[in-house]
């Protein structure tokens, strides 16, 4: 498929930009641009056929099962999108007087109203745009908080599981902590003995979540609330996984001080392709002073964003936040109001029933019941018929359905992290089993057709080691190295498999 | 529950396959003590029809001006119907990240297409797939330039943006940055300042257009950083370029700003998305991901996100960035934007910004209203003396239905009678007749 | 093509996957063969700087592959005398010739005793069954 720069013609012209009849202040010779951008230059209708065109070489949601384990791709209710584009929230300014914004900032509080129930604790900031940045946040406030007792110095490291998501790591660092590292056990906790040898009073802080990314509640997190707070550290819960757990066990209750949620997990936010998300946080009243500026705050029945926060960590993101995403999520708990408990129960049923169906044809490293995910392994059949996990996930392209996370957890070889979600229904959790299990099949009786999937796709497996190589990130114009295709294009195919 | 298909008979077979009695058997790694017995209070369940009556009702309480001049960072450009129209469509909209190029290919192709259009406008040879806002994208640029001079102290304009400022400093104190600013002078930055500021320093950052609309001497103060050995870098207006030179054409090492600008609606702040663009040499040290072209083993052109190894999920504790989740369906409505527009549009939305803006400028000044910096160039806004304190000033102008523009009291000392005042091409010259009548009564 | 499975009689290893070759007061160092299998074809080398110091243990760069980061670890302590330029030029000569036109640094020792607390080949090819 062509570019849009290689569909371009000059002269062509997508929409017209109003011209006053008044002169043109000189813009200083030194300032002025030399040579225009090489925008495209299409007609409205082929802007649009274009974009059109890409969307049909992609996979959404809305076009079939997306089972990425710690994403949580359930359905992205359209109510949600009418509500997000009512004027009064679409083109309300940021900098509008607090009096122009009180439904705008009653939206807010309500959200954080149900943000604080549902996690068990205190005080709420919306204003990460994302869990990473949540993390980074959190991270922040810990140092404040030590700083302002004057351990700032002396507690230097934050401890993480073998199984952590690769944000948290990389959160410790831009927030300027060192890194401990606990293992998992055989039953796929935390190693409680590792632990406890490991946290004293230079300790800041857990980064945690539970369940963690094996998809297992952790049996022992009461002990570990002891020893965190036993030492005087703090506790992050990473809120990747609270799909499981709404309205069943807070992490508040567990003993988390600060909790990032992520909108556009839980609380169907739509991924966008990449973004964008809402990592908001939520903390316990002794670390409410530094929270980001503004805090939205209340007088009776009115609402204003507070900015005279002398002890605020001061702002990570402009304005409030993004706020397009709280209207989303906002009303998606309103749909749910209390159900939301349903809502993790069945999201916990799903994973359980792939489980028990998919538990014998590939490998299992933890022999428990699951939350809202878990882990299989392709160990065997890498060993057996050499076909990876990679492949099964490549395969599992041709039957229609998005592959599930693979290669993570690092302590699962070939791993293979399934998350169905609430959101589907049993005939499709059906299809994809029967999937899973003629891949398995087909790796021991016809290995090459796994090997050499995907069969039906606009591409095949492509050269990321020449993408690395020769990073080509620009379209170069006329020196292009890959031109358009030349020959016609593939038929289209249909999105869904068998 | 409209958004599952759990049947009764569903779940009896599935608890039976699973060999469980109930759901809550589901739970019983659960231990007691941190078990939720009683029911969320939280409010009570809306079916569609009523949960749009409240979201409406919710909307009415905003109130929206009539008229605006309100600017100050994000601004009330047009955004055409197709932007919306190629935002709705399902599989961009509820795509996840393409770590699967084969099923990706629309999302990929597209970043692809964005990463160009931001180089384009840039002059820059590598762009990233979008961060978060304009205010964080100015402290990944900080944290670049860190690591490639080995320096941890940064500076900064007074002119550029509060809340990028405010930003930078909260991410300094993680990333162990020294935030050093540099004052403006009657609305613009001396180079000469800049020139002594810069010395050790890792990056110079200023804003073109600056906060208050002013032009810099934005080649000059690239230099002045230079000389220090530190790396320029600008925060531009996408919307400015199409007249305004490119930040890669006169010596700086990265462009940053926000895109809110280009292609999406103000939604009182978010989500929009922040665009970084670099020079060639600064590319394994750039956040967030990264589109490539490739071929596959039948020599199809295709796209893959690629030097994957800088991102978190492989480099974790010494990755360039934790950033995953990014603004990738905003960038993609700049995108379209863009698209739309192509350069003689972009070209003339610089300058019916700049026409208007002027004649903005006139009209106040005929009603014997005082700019505050009235000898300096300026883009698409302007700062002008009311007389009396602004915010009594905008208070009084809404309840004639327009909003005067941006307090600049809120954030500069001295400046308590002094409004921001920006002019889009969506304003006319009857609305400003009737802003200049608001402010001058 | 990548070289098939070998660990050469002469060499030396630690216990993080690097070679040493003893020269005089010299040594070669660079990956094994299991080393680049498991990171997979490279596509980047980040040396150290001509003249600056390596420890034994330390990081003294990085390779990388598509999917993977990999330190790597100094066998021996010394100076860098040089840095292949073959294989900043094309990282993937180390997947082909680990141990020959694959080599990495070059480096003066500073401790020549060091060598005793090396693998030799046999102990090597037990770390790799336990890997």
């Amino acid at each position: 498929m062509k570019l849009i720069y290689e569909k371009s013609q000059s002269g062509r012209r997508g929409i017209e930009v109003p011209r006053p009849q008044l002169p043109v202040p000189a813009v200083p010779e030194a300032l002025a641009r030399a040579r225009p951008p090489r925008l495209p230059e299409l007609a409205e209708p082929e802007v649009l056929r274009h974009f059109t065109e890409l969307s049909t070489r992609n996979f959404g949601v809305d076009t079939g099962f997306y089972p990425l384990g710690s994403c949580t791709m359930k359905y992205n209710p359209r109510v949600n999108e009418r509500a997000a584009a009512l004027p009064g929230f679409r083109d309300l300014h940021p900098l509008t007087e607090d009096d122009a914004a009180q439904g705008a900032l009653a939206l807010e509080w309500e959200l954080q109203e149900i943000l604080r129930e549902v996690t068990g604790l205190d005080a709420v900031s919306l204003q990460p745009a994302a869990g990473s940045q949540g993390e980074f946040t959190g991270l922040l406030l810990m140092r404040a908080y030590f700083d302002d007792r004057g351990e700032g110095d002396l507690r230097r490291r934050i401890v993480i599981p073998d199984t952590a998501h690769g944000t948290n790591p990389a959160s410790v660092t831009m927030a300027g902590y060192e890194l401990t590292k606990v293992s998992t056990d055989a039953r796929g906790n935390v190693d409680v003995d590792e632990l406890r040898a490991k946290v004293d009073g230079q300790t800041a802080g857990l980064m945690l979540t539970n369940p963690s990314t094996l998809g297992l509640f952790d049996e022992n997190i009461e002990e570990i609330r002891e020893i965190f707070h036993g030492a005087g550290a703090l506790m992050y819960y990473d809120g990747a996984n609270l799909n499981a757990v709404c309205g069943i066990s807070r992490p508040g209750d567990m003993g988390f001080d600060i909790v990032h949620i992520n909108l556009h997990k839980t609380f169907s936010q739509p991924h966008g392709g990449g973004g964008p998300g809402g990592g908001p946080i939520a903390v316990r009243e002794t670390l409410a002073p530094y929270l980001p500026v503004p805090v939205v705050a209340r007088d009776g029945d009115r609402f204003r964003l507070d900015h005279d926060r002398p002890k605020s960590i001061g702002k990570v993101r402009g304005f409030s936040g993004p706020f397009g995403v709280f209207v989303r999520s906002y009303a998606f708990m309103r749909a749910w109001g209390p159900g939301l408990r349903q809502m993790s129960e069945v999201a916990v049923l799903n994973a359980n029933y792939l489980l028990a169906r998919l538990r014998h044809a590939y490998d299992l490293p933890f022999d428990r019941l699951c939350m809202h995910e878990f882990v299989l392994s392709a160990r065997s059949l890498k060993r057996d018929y050499g076909i990876t996990a990679l492949d099964v996930a490549k395969r599992l392209m041709d039957f229609g359905f998005h592959p599930p996370t693979v290669y993570f957890p690092l302590v699962v070889p070939e791993a293979l992290m399934i998350e169905p979600t609430e959101t589907e229904a049993k005939e499709t959790l059906d299809a994809f089993v029967d999937a899973m299990l003629r891949i398995a099949r087909e790796a021991r009786d016809e290995p090459e057709t796994v090997r050499s999937a995907p069969h039906g796709r606009p591409v095949g497996r492509l050269d990321e080691v020449r993408a690395a190589r020769h990073p080509v990130v620009r379209y170069g114009f006329d020196e292009h190295e890959q031109q358009a295709p030349a020959r016609e294009p593939r038929q289209l195919e249909a999105q869904k498999g068998a | 529950m409209s958004y599952i298909s759990l049947t009764d008979a569903d779940r009896e077979q599935m608890l039976a396959a699973i060999g469980v009695a109930s759901i809550d058997e589901l739970f019983r790694d659960v231990p007691p003590g941190v078990h939720f017995e009683r029911e969320l209070d939280v409010p009570p369940a809306l079916a569609e029809a009523e949960l749009s009556r409240h979201l409406e009702r919710l909307a009415a309480k905003n109130v929206l001006d009539g008229v605006s001049f309100l600017g100050a960072g994000m601004y009330d450009h047009y955004v055409p119907a197709v932007v919306d129209a190629v935002l709705q469509r399902g599989e961009f909209l509820t795509a996840y990240t393409p770590y699967q190029p084969e099923l990706s290919q629309g999302v990929l192709q597209a970043i692809f297409e964005y990463q160009t259009a931001i180089c384009e406008l840039t002059g820059m040879d590598v762009s990233n797939a979008s961060g978060y806002d304009g205010t964080t994208v100015t402290a990944d640029a900080c944290f670049v330039a860190k690591a490639e001079t080995g320096r941890d102290r940064i500076v900064i304009t007074e002119a550029t943006n509060p809340q990028v400022r405010q930003v930078v400093k909260t991410y300094a104190r993680g990333f162990g940055l020294e935030i050093v600013e540099v004052r403006h002078d009657d609305g613009i930055t001396d180079p000469e300042l800049v020139r002594e500021a810069a010395a050790g320093a890792a990056a110079v950052v200023f804003q073109q257009p600056n906060f208050f609309g002013c032009l810099e001497s934005a080649p000059e103060l690239a230099a002045a950083a230079l000389e220090g050995g530190a790396l320029p870098v600008a925060h531009v207006d996408l919307l400015s370029l199409g007249v305004l030179e490119a930040p890669g054409n006169y010596g700086c090492a990265i462009a940053v700003g926000e895109g809110q600008a280009a292609g999406n609606f103000v939604s009182y702040g978010g989500p929009h998305y922040g665009f970084l663009a670099a020079r060639e040499s600064l590319i394994r040290r750039l956040p967030g991901r990264i589109v490539g072209e490739t071929v596959d083993a039948a020599g199809e052109r295709g796209y893959v996100l690629t030097l994957q190894t800088r991102e978190q999920h492989i480099r974790r504790e010494k990755a360039t960035s934790n950033i995953t989740t990014n603004q990738t369906l905003l960038a993609l409505a700049g995108l379209v934007y863009l698209s739309l527009l192509g350069p003689q549009g972009l070209r003339e939305i610089g300058e019916t910004c700049m026409a208007l803006a002027q004649y903005a400028k006139d009209a106040l000044e005929a009603r014997g209203l005082e700019l505050l910096f009235p000898d300096k160039p300026t883009f698409k806004e302007f700062a002008v003396r009311v007389g009396r304190s602004g915010r009594d000033a905008i208070r009084e102008a809404r309840e004639r239905g327009v909003n005067p523009g941006y307090p600049l009291g809120r954030d500069y000392p001295g400046l308590d009678d002094a409004l921001l005042v920006a002019v889009t091409e969506k304003r006319t010259t009857d609305e400003i007749d009737k802003l200049a009548e608001a402010l001058a009564a | 093509m990548p070289a098939s499975e070998s660990y050469p009689e002469e060499l030396l290893y630690n216990a993080e996957h690097d070679w040493a070759r003893i020269e005089g007061d010299e040594a070669v160092l660079g990956i094994t063969w299991y080393a680049a299998d498991s990171l997979g074809e490279l596509v980047h080398f980040e040396p150290p700087q001509v003249g600056s110091t390596v420890e034994q243990g330390g990081s003294y760069g990085e390779v990388e592959s598509v999917k993977a980061v990999s330190d790597l670890v100094s066998p021996l302590s010394g100076e860098v005398l040089a840095v292949n330029p073959r294989v900043a030029d094309a990282p993937e000569t180390v997947n082909e010739d680990p141990y020959g036109e694959g080599w990495l640094i070059r480096i003066r020792l500073t401790n020549a005793a060091e060598r005793e607390s090396l693998l030799d080949v046999d102990a090597y090819r037990g770390v790799v069954a336990e890997s």
